[in-house]
């Protein structure tokens, strides 16, 4: 059932209601205050929804109909729905209470479990909507209901509070009309952010300066973005021009961040309730569906097909059988007047849907309540790992899905992101190089760092005045900011009592190694950045503009005043986005640099400076703010002027930052390869500190040979084209032709003897998947993925966030649709993760983003190893045994049942009582095998996590492919045919007991029945390795409970019932010896053929020995090796037997 | 689900998870193993069970005595007249004669048996009144008897229903001839043949001064020769619903095929330890028509054990069912004995 609930289509249209007739583009003005500009004009209030937040999906009066219409869009409860309606309309052989209790109860179950959801909404948004808050109206404070704000009401908020809803932030506490802010709830950056209140609002300080503020605010209609808002500010005074000013994410305010160190501020409310951007991004996501459900779904389809010429067969052969007056209506035996009227075909029909009915158990109503009670229940364990706790963030893992629990068991290719994923994402400077000359890890004296060392023989000292131009670019050419005194979570660099704070850990890095230069960056004073230099004195720059990082330009800038007047930019960014911006001959030297440390794996920035006259900055000035009050394209125009404006720049220098590897990445990395994953590293930066952070982490060993697909391999950019298109014939012929015939069938073997390595960039990714029109072209696609395929590692650089996510679809959508998991940390990895069957988030130092949008979320990249080794494996032999099982008991529950329409003229006489086929599912069976798989471990956790190769066995979903599924189909028709024919042939006795009493069809009934439910349950004994005093408690507990509710069933005299049928049956039944011998002998027959093949694999298994733990193994389980000798041909069989024989002499101690 | 775990997630000042055994999966547990030892002797010990049992049950259900006489297709005459159904209330008398050639000791059971006869068919197995059998007075028209729940004039019939309409009806003596000249009645025990809660509890009698009038209002099914008051005149404790034949013929047989316990044998003078062997003849009063059908009648006299009637199905699925486990105890030993003498012949 579906325990989710699926917000997004309920707030999708609440957001439609909410938004009325008025339309979503353009537009809309505010009144700030709600005062009209001026007299003339009429103010008209426009009508925008209020600030009620509204999540639950319920009232009390439309409950019922409505959780009950959204339960039944569910196919397998129509299907239920279905059968219970035959049952009431139609003369069926069961009472509809058989089919309709246990649907009633997985009704209820869901509503009541939907109905406390909800219940917990309504009280979360009762809470939120009833919150006071302060809004100021004729100067005056009056504290309302959150859900009162209306747009265009002043609030006034206080410190540590949270926004009630998106404000346009007019002033605050502090002086120079800033805020700081922590967007923790939303993206879950815990850092503070500096917030700007317009220049013209800052002075008004106080209730009655406030109300006198005459503005109208235009901005956009609401959108989810949360780092996008544009508008304008038009300020009115009296007898002066209206001031416009130009609007962005900085003085917005979002609903749900809170304030920090501001005393109070006052905003003005732009968006309310649902139209928030927080409300609007408040979405689910797209529903992924596991590999085990679309085979639950195909074997569905195969008992449904079962069903139906079950039916089709019993209906044919009842008429044939009617055929003879003697049998359609013997003297004893007369219709009603009413069976006689009716027409033949109506009959027929009738008698079909009564022969459904009565076989309609074998699609078992409980499966799909068991399913998802082992799915949400065995998600906590995720949660509850404390291996899966990480000390330094005081977090474990966090679970965001229960529907994909047995998917971890199944991925076939890994892609990670690297930075912050594979390594720490704490950077840490290592060395920079000015001008060519190297300084490493200098301490630094009086009068610079003249302390130098490394390999390079030839560096010397670059000029003074540029040493100190370099460090004051890293001092200025950041975002960096002071925190003083109060701790913050995240990125802190504790340092007697000021802390830096910053978004990105690298301007940290840089700013920590300028200190250690001499160069102390002392935070910002309204508009001025202060450096305390080497000699201790104190320099202001005026902050004029600051070109923002963001991955597409890959680099910022600077624009400051110093003091003499000069005017300055720095610039700093990736090689590749700066080279091309500077002087052509100062390149070569920090080329070399850049290069060098770019394969010692560390991230190299590279610095640059420009010069700018006042004219130059006059009319730069005037672009840029032009560009910032754009309502429209103004992302554009910006990125369009900061491109004019970054050219022809000096290069200074260039450094070298150190992102250590996280720990224990590498033995993750490796296991992950053993265990039969392709790791594929798909990050953004550059090719040769990806290589290397590659080596490092063994994705890469020494011995794979790297086929490289990038733009140096490529060469000049005239020929890129042809020259891709010569390296993919190449290496598709060494890879794909040239492989010895048999590669399938090593598919997921660990012992191929050449490994594959390959190395692809973003821009030749792009000529691949987005060729010219050029028709030879077209299949490089094609190509270059059988290439991938081949390869044990795949690395991908260079990459933007959506080619990640491209490379992920392209991947999962190859033949067999290899199942993908995507496992990031920063916002830049979503897509992917996204995109992939699993998708799992780093709760790293990049914010939240990463780990709210996953499906799963761990602490650190190590973790992964026991999700998916340990974890994904258990749910998934859990999840398949739960599938098959399920299916299983009930083939051999309702096969009796058909043989026994053959003995009773095909005439639908059930052959057990209503209440045990009703209670079947519910209560004598239900609970052993929920209990199976939540807690079944057939291998412990440890042999699971240090031997990555078992996970291999699972690969493919073994245990629910044909194979397996005819087995147990096989094993729950031989056992219905042990319980029918054994019972069958135990009633040609004259009687049973020893006192010459017969017994009855009832009787009959209950003895196939007591056999059937000890057969399943003990099967299910059988294949339990894991006894906790859990399963001993439900395993017993039912079959006790069985015998006891038999007992009770047929003690009493029910008033309620028509017919008396089991009085005292099942007491007569235990009396008669004989009966005992029977059940015993037949549950043992039933489940001999299981004991002798557990023994028998059991001792085969012993034989060859390549697993170090002596546990009998599950019969469905692929057998073990290198993971393909099912697939092995009697050739290999015969060669891997001389072998065997060898690795046989240990084992044999054991039997 | 989503916003619950992380709202928890962040109440919570500590976050990290308990250590319990539960929640970490660390429950102790058995960890079932099969080693050669215990996996040999379970085999054997449970084959040899099975073996003997096997053989026990074979040799007590040698030891039942059981003799079937198939009267339909002796009193062939009878069974004509009974195909014709307008002939109903023409007596129809028949003599069986038999010679048993050993003893049947202790107690003897005499069935009937009927064949092609499907009492399991839902219709007819549907068609009663359990509440009218418990001796309520209820209002039959809403119980499951149809067709035979009132006659047209409304007289509701007691007791209703296919079931009760169709029971059997034949009257089966046994006469032993001590010899040629003198046959005495072996005696039979009418009542005590079904079961005890059966006759105490769930069937009983309208309660009223006495039986007739209880019946008084109602008429017996249309194919009874008499109504239910009447079916034994002389025990006031098996008449009406509380009939041993009747409570036994309510009891719905499991397959078309079937034999319902007709008399036990009375232990007195010449049959106090069973029935002697010698010549006797079967008196029935052939009423129940089969033959329409394609049915037919036996009389079964049987002996019993400790397992019940004679059946060898019990007896052989334990013997055969042993001795493949047996087999399989020794294909496993051999195995196992096999690797064994690798293993010395590798440690050499």
């Amino acid at each position: 059932m579906e325990f989710s609930i699926n917000q997004e289509i309920w707030l999708r249209l609440w957001s439609i209601w909410c938004a009325g007739e008025e339309k979503r583009v353009g537009t809309r003005t505010v009144f700030v205050g709600h005062r009209p500009v001026s007299e003339t004009d009429a103010y008209v209030e426009q009508k925008f929804c209020d600030n009620r937040i509204v999540s639950s999906k319920y009232t009390v009066w439309n409950f019922l109909p409505k959780n009950l219409f959204e339960q039944f869009r569910r196919i397998a409860n129509f299907y239920f729905l279905i059968i219970f309606l035959v049952q009431v309309i139609v003369d069926t052989p069961t009472s509809p209470v058989t089919s309709g209790l246990p649907l009633f109860f997985v009704i209820i179950v869901t509503a009541i479990k939907q109905g406390y959801e909800d219940w917990l909404r309504h009280r979360a948004d009762k809470e939120v909507n009833k919150s006071s808050v302060f809004i100021v109206e004729n100067a005056k404070q009056v504290k309302k209901h959150s859900e009162k704000i209306k747009v265009g009401d002043i609030v006034e908020v206080k410190a540590d509070e949270t926004f009630p809803c998106d404000l346009i932030f007019l002033a605050s506490s502090n002086d120079d009309g800033t805020c700081y802010v922590t967007t923790a709830s939303l993206d879950g950056e815990s850092n503070f952010k500096t917030h700007y209140a317009v220049r013209d609002t800052t002075g008004l300080r106080t209730d009655n300066d406030i109300d006198s503020l005459t503005a109208t605010i235009e901005c956009e209609q609401p959108q989810p973005d949360l780092y996008k808002f544009v508008g304008r500010i038009n300020v009115y005074r009296s007898n002066q021009e209206p001031v416009a000013r130009s609007l962005g994410p900085e003085n917005l305010l979002l609903k749900g961040s809170t304030l920090k160190n501001t005393k109070t501020i006052y905003g003005v409310a732009v968006y309310t309730g649902m139209e928030t951007k927080m409300a609007l991004n408040y979405q689910g996501k797209s529903q992924k569906r596991s590999a085990v459900e679309k085979s639950i779904n195909a074997f569905l389809i195969v008992y449904l097909c079962i069903l139906v010429s079950k039916a089709t067969v019993c209906t044919t052969l009842k008429y044939i059988w009617q055929n003879n007056p003697f049998n359609d209506e013997p003297w004893y035996n007369q219709k009603t007047k009413k069976e006689k009227e009716t027409f033949k075909i109506l009959r027929m029909f009738t008698d079909f849907l009564s022969f459904m009915v009565l076989f309609n158990f074998i699609i078992p109503v409980s499966m799909y309540v068991t399913v998802e009670m082992q799915k949400f229940l065995g998600s906590f364990f995720i949660a509850w790992d404390k291996e899966m706790y990480d000390e330094e963030i005081k977090e474990g893992a966090l679970v965001n899905t229960s529907d994909l629990n047995e998917e971890l068991g199944q991925v076939e290719y890994v892609f990670t992101d690297k930075t912050g994923t594979l390594t720490e994402n704490s950077m840490k400077f290592i060395e920079c190089c000015i001008d060519g000359h190297k300084y490493k890890g200098g301490i630094s004296e009086v009068d610079g760092f003249s302390h130098t060392d490394g390999p390079l023989k030839y560096y010397g000292k670059a000029e003074k005045c540029r040493e100190e131009l370099f460090l004051r670019a890293l001092c200025l050419c950041h975002t960096v900011q002071i925190k003083e005194g109060d701790n913050v979570d995240g990125l802190i660099v504790n340092q007697e009592r000021s802390t830096y704070i910053s978004s990105s850990p690298d301007e940290i890095a840089l700013v920590k190694g300028a200190k250690k230069y001499g160069f102390t960056f002392l935070g910002h004073e309204a508009d001025f950045m202060k450096v305390q230099n080497q000699k201790n004195e104190i320099e202001k720059y005026q902050l004029l503009h600051v070109l923002n990082f963001d991955p597409v330009r890959r680099r910022m800038s600077v624009i400051v005043k110093t003091s003499t007047g000069k005017f300055l930019l720095f610039c700093k960014g990736a090689d590749s986005s700066i080279f091309p911006r500077v002087q052509q001959d100062e390149i070569h030297q920090t080329k070399v640099h850049v290069e060098r440390n770019a394969m010692d794996g560390y991230r190299t920035l590279c610095v640059a400076f420009k010069e700018l006259t006042q004219e130059d900055y006059k009319k730069m000035n005037e672009q840029l703010s032009e560009a910032k009050m754009a309502l429209q394209d103004r992302e554009e125009k910006m990125a369009r002027i900061f491109d004019d404006i970054e050219t022809d720049m000096h290069l200074i220098g260039a450094t070298a930052v150190e992102d250590r590897l996280q720990e224990h990445a590498a033995e993750t990395i490796e296991a992950l390869q053993t265990a039969g994953m392709k790791v594929w590293v798909l990050t953004g930066d550059k090719m040769e500190t990806a290589k290397s952070t590659c080596y490092a982490s063994r994705l890469f060993q020494t011995n794979t040979e790297l086929l490289e697909l990038t733009t140096k391999a490529m060469g000049d950019s005239d020929r890129k084209e042809d020259r891709l298109h010569e390296l993919l014939l190449e290496y598709h012929k060494k890879l794909v032709q040239d492989f010895p015939k048999n590669s399938g069938k090593l598919k997921r073997s660990w012992t191929v003897s050449q490994e594959y390595g390959l190395i692809i960039d973003g821009s030749t990714l792009s000529l691949i998947l987005n060729p010219s029109q050029d028709s030879s072209s077209s299949n490089y696609k094609s190509i270059f993925l059988q290439i991938c395929l081949k390869c044990t590692a795949v690395l991908c650089c260079r990459m933007a966030p959506l080619q990640k996510a491209q490379i992920v679809r392209m991947v999962k959508n190859t033949k067999g649709n290899p199942i993908t998991l995507s496992i990031g940390d920063g916002a830049n990895d979503v897509s992917m993760i996204l995109e992939a069957h699993v998708g799992i988030g780093i709760k790293g130092k990049e914010g939240r983003q990463a780990a709210r949008n996953s499906d799963y979320a761990v602490p650190r990249f190590k973790h992964l190893r026991k999700l998916l080794l340990a974890h994904g494996h258990l749910y998934y032999v859990r999840i398949a045994h739960l599938v098959q099982y399920f299916f299983y008991k009930n083939l051999c529950f309702i096969l009796p049942q058909f043989l026994y329409q053959f003995f009773c003229g095909f005439s639908q006489q059930p052959l057990y009582d209503a209440a045990y086929l009703t209670m079947y599912n519910i209560c004598f069976t239900s609970l052993p095998i929920l209990a199976y798989s939540l807690l079944e471990q057939h291998i412990n956790i440890e042999t699971l996590t240090s031997d990555p190769r078992l996970y291999m066995k699972i690969s493919d979903n073994a245990m629910l492919q044909w194979k397996p599924f005819l087995y147990w189909t096989f094993l729950g028709a031989f056992e219905g045919l042990v319980f029918f024919f054994g019972v069958y042939f135990l009633f040609q006795n004259s009687s049973l007991e020893d006192n010459g009493k017969v017994f009855g069809n009832w009787t009959f009934g209950t003895i196939v029945f007591t056999i059937l439910v000890f057969t399943v349950t003990l099967k299910l004994a059988l294949d339990t390795r894991f006894w906790t005093w859990m399963n001993h408690l439900v395993i017993w507990g039912s079959l006790a409970f069985y015998v006891f509710f038999s007992f009770f069933w047929g003690g009493i005299i029910w008033p309620f019932l028509k017919q008396q049928r089991m009085y005292f049956v099942f007491a007569h039944m235990v009396t008669s010896l004989s009966t005992w011998l029977a059940i015993v002998l037949l549950i043992f027959i039933s489940l001999f053929p299981e004991i002798l093949l557990v023994v028998f694999k059991n001792a085969k298994r012993k034989n060859h020995q390549t697993v170090p733990f002596s546990l009998p193994m599950l019969l469905s389980y692929k057998p073990m090796e290198n993971g393909y000798i099912s697939e092995m041909k009697i050739e290999d069989a015969v060669t891997n037997f001389t072998q065997r024989c060898h690795l046989r002499i240990p084992q044999m101690q054991q039997l | 689900m989503k916003n619950k775990n992380s709202q928890g997630a962040q109440e919570c000042p500590s976050r990290c998870p308990d250590n319990s055994a539960f929640k970490q999966q660390k429950l102790p547990a058995w960890k079932p193993k099969l080693t050669a030892p215990s996996v040999l002797s379970s085999f054997f010990t449970i084959g040899v069970f099975c073996l003997l049992m096997g053989i026990c049950i074979i040799l007590s259900a040698r030891s039942v005595k059981e003799i079937q006489i198939n009267y339909s297709d002796i009193c062939l005459s009878c069974s004509k007249l009974r195909e014709n159904s307008s002939n109903w209330d023409k007596e129809c008398n028949c003599s069986v004669h038999f010679t048993l050639q050993e003893n049947m000791l202790g107690d003897v059971f005499m069935y009937y048996r009927l064949q092609n006869f499907y009492q399991n068919h839902r219709r007819y197995a549907l068609s009663r009144s359990d509440a009218q059998l418990l001796g309520q007075d209820v209002n039959i028209e809403n119980s499951n008897c149809a067709p035979f729940t009132t006659y047209p004039n409304g007289t509701p019939m007691a007791p209703c229903g296919a079931i009760a309409n169709s029971m059997f009806n034949d009257s089966i003596q046994l006469s032993y001839h001590l010899n040629s000249y003198t046959a005495i009645q072996v005696p039979w025990l009418k009542s005590g043949n079904s079961w005890w809660s059966d006759k105490n509890v769930k069937f009983r009698n309208p309660t009223s001064y006495n039986l007739s009038s209880a019946f008084a209002g109602t008429t017996r099914p249309p194919y009874w020769q008499k109504p239910a008051y009447l079916l034994d005149e002389e025990d006031e404790r098996n008449n009406g619903y509380i009939n041993d034949d009747f409570i036994i013929w309510m009891r719905v047989s499991a397959f078309p095929t079937f034999r319902n316990l007709y008399r036990r044998l009375h232990h007195t003078n010449q049959f106090a330890d069973g029935l002697p062997a010698g010549n006797y003849t079967f008196h029935i009063t052939y009423n129940f028509p089969v033959t329409r059908l394609k049915g037919k009648k036996q009389v079964v006299l049987s002996t019993i054990t400790w397992s019940g009637g004679s059946n060898l199905f019990l007896g052989i699925a334990y013997t055969v069912s042993g001795a493949v486990t047996v087999l399989a105890g020794f294909i496993i030993t051999a195995i196992h004995l096999k690797l064994r003498k690798k293993k010395t012949y590798f440690q050499r």
